[in-house]
């Protein structure tokens, strides 16, 4: 069992302009092996959401609980991907993997057997050795990605993970990542501002308001698992489509709206 | 589907040169950032040597004054000479090893410094506003109070070298250990790793490569105070021996001097670069 709950988290910032504030009264619980995901205009915070949930930064009110104990500090139990890989490019794509085994002691044939099994699982055979360099940008993520696993968090942040790709090595690492959480049944908390991404990979889509992010909206896809390409072109899909967009859209405007006034 | 072009009807593929000298000469050479055949950046790159020996060996002949100019052969002999009966390897030896003495021990506090000032704020504050006053001020300037403080000994030189060189290099690798990406950081963070953890396993190896070539840029600075510090005053050393042919009139002596401090600026280059290349091949190469 593990779950991640937002308790009336809360965010502000001092700036030389006033007070920001980014996040309000956002409470929400993501239950064992869910895969949810916030999307929501830019700049509304839902990244900030995620680096709070990993401990990296507290929030201003409320807390993070994970399994009912407080996350005040990042730890192995929550497992962070970004959208800028952040692979260490000094180690290989195995050491790389293997690097929060490393760090808990892991021995290294149980950790040789570990990244050996997600090298294959992430299509990185013939890689294993290779330094990130020499790497296409999907196949960074899928290390980032593999190297979150091999941790075996409690819970995986994901935030905007395939934001820097494009549109077709987008689409395979959607199919891939669907694939790996149907073997894992990991809890996923993921974020994004791609709709049809949200649909295809969520259990739960949070629609978040403009800035203060607020959760506005909790949509259920009730897509059927497991999920491939396909169903992206069915009448369920677009039709789900549709009412984020609505929703989407709405928000946007008030946030260039609230912008033109600002100004 | 694409529809092949009959055979008859296409053109022969022009060759690359044809196809330079259609685009326009100055297109293809003068166009900012642009890469120019390998071709001629070797014509260049020698090209600049020819044109420096040409002349200086014109300049020889029409100055005909070896007191002002000597001509190449003249100190291509001095520079035989000087190795053969000047004891210039003594000489060599003394400044290298001040070189490598005062810029180790200068290196060997700034690097550990600027990483603690680049990575915590308590360091920096209290460390940056000195450091920042005192790099504008010129090590040159500092000679004669040291002189006075500490003699005309191996002190004062690996001082001056110190003083040159530590409050540069502090800045840069302060800036360079700043730049570390703080995601690089969390990343860890998230996969269990404790602060110290983070430090060494992330933070320090991910300044390495840059750090390298920030000592790499400062040794270079190094010389310039060797060379003063040794012209007011020294037994041994290049700028003594600069110093002391000035005395005898020896121009062929100080330009042979004076290069081979430029060959050895370029052998401490070449072994930098090959420590980078030996220690660090994960660098993505952002130059060729």
């Amino acid at each position: 069992m593990s779950e991640i709950r937002f308790v009336d988290v809360a965010m502000r910032y001092p700036t030389r302009r006033g007070e920001v504030r980014a996040l309000q009264q956002i409470s929400l619980a993501v239950p064992d092996g869910q895969f949810a995901c916030i999307v929501g205009p830019s700049g509304c915070g839902k990244s900030t959401l995620l680096s709070i949930a990993a401990g990296l930064i507290l929030p201003t009110e409320g807390e993070v609980l994970v399994d009912g104990k407080p996350a005040y500090s990042p730890g192995a139990d929550r497992g962070m991907v970004f959208q800028s890989y952040s692979l260490y490019p000094w180690l290989s794509v195995r050491r790389n993997i293997e690097f929060g085994l490393e760090v808990k002691r892991t021995p290294k044939a149980e950790r040789a057997r570990q990244s050996g099994e997600l090298i294959r699982l992430m299509k990185l055979d013939g890689f294993a050795e290779a330094f990130p360099k020499a790497l296409s940008g999907g196949m960074k993520q899928r290390v980032a990605i593999a190297r979150a696993l091999a941790n075996d968090p409690e819970v995986l942040l994901m935030d905007e993970p395939f934001g820097a790709l494009d549109a077709l090595t987008r689409q395979i690492m959607q199919e891939m990542l669907t694939d790996l959480w149907q073997r894992y049944r990991k809890t996923v908390l993921f974020v994004t501002h791609d709709i049809d991404e949200a649909i295809f990979l969520g259990d739960v889509i949070y629609i978040m308001t403009n800035r203060p992010g607020r959760i506005r909206t909790t949509l259920n896809v009730d897509l059927p698992r497991p999920r491939n390409f396909e169903m992206v072109t069915s009448p369920r899909f677009a039709e789900l489509r549709s009412q984020v967009v609505g929703i989407i859209h709405e928000e946007s405007m008030k946030a260039v709206e609230s912008e033109l006034a600002r100004a | 589907m694409s529809e092949r072009v009959p055979a008859t009807q296409a053109a022969p593929a022009a060759s690359a040169r044809v196809q330079r000298r259609r685009r326009g000469l100055l297109r293809t050479y003068l166009t900012p950032k642009q890469a120019i055949p390998r071709s001629a950046r070797l014509f260049l790159g020698i090209g600049s040597f020819v044109v420096i020996i040409t002349l200086w060996s014109v300049g020889s002949v029409l100055i005909n004054n070896p007191l002002f100019l000597p001509s190449i052969p003249r100190v291509g002999t001095a520079w035989i000479d000087m190795w053969q009966h000047q004891h210039f390897l003594d000489d060599v030896a003394w400044s290298t090893f001040r070189i490598v003495a005062g810029f180790l021990i200068a290196a060997a506090m700034a690097v550990p410094l600027g990483l603690l000032m680049g990575s915590f704020e308590v360091v920096r504050s209290f460390f940056q506003p000195p450091i920042n006053a005192i790099r504008y001020m010129p090590a040159s300037a500092f000679i004669v109070l040291l002189i006075v403080l500490l003699g005309l000994g191996e002190e004062e030189k690996l001082t001056l070298i110190w003083i040159g060189v530590f409050f540069q290099l502090v800045l840069m690798v302060m800036d360079i250990a700043h730049r570390v990406p703080d995601e690089m950081l969390n990343v860890a963070y998230t996969l269990g790793a404790s602060r110290w953890k983070v430090f060494y396993k992330v933070f320090l190896p991910a300044t390495f490569p840059e750090v390298v070539d920030a000592l790499r840029i400062t040794i270079g600075w190094a010389w310039t105070y060797l060379i003063v510090a040794e012209l007011l005053g020294a037994e041994r050393g290049i700028g003594t021996f600069i110093i002391i042919s000035e005395r005898f009139l020896r121009m062929d002596r100080i330009i042979a001097a004076i290069i081979t401090i430029g060959i050895l600026g370029l052998i401490t280059d070449t072994i930098f670069g090959l420590i980078h290349r030996w220690a660090f091949p994960y660098v993505e190469k952002v130059h060729a």
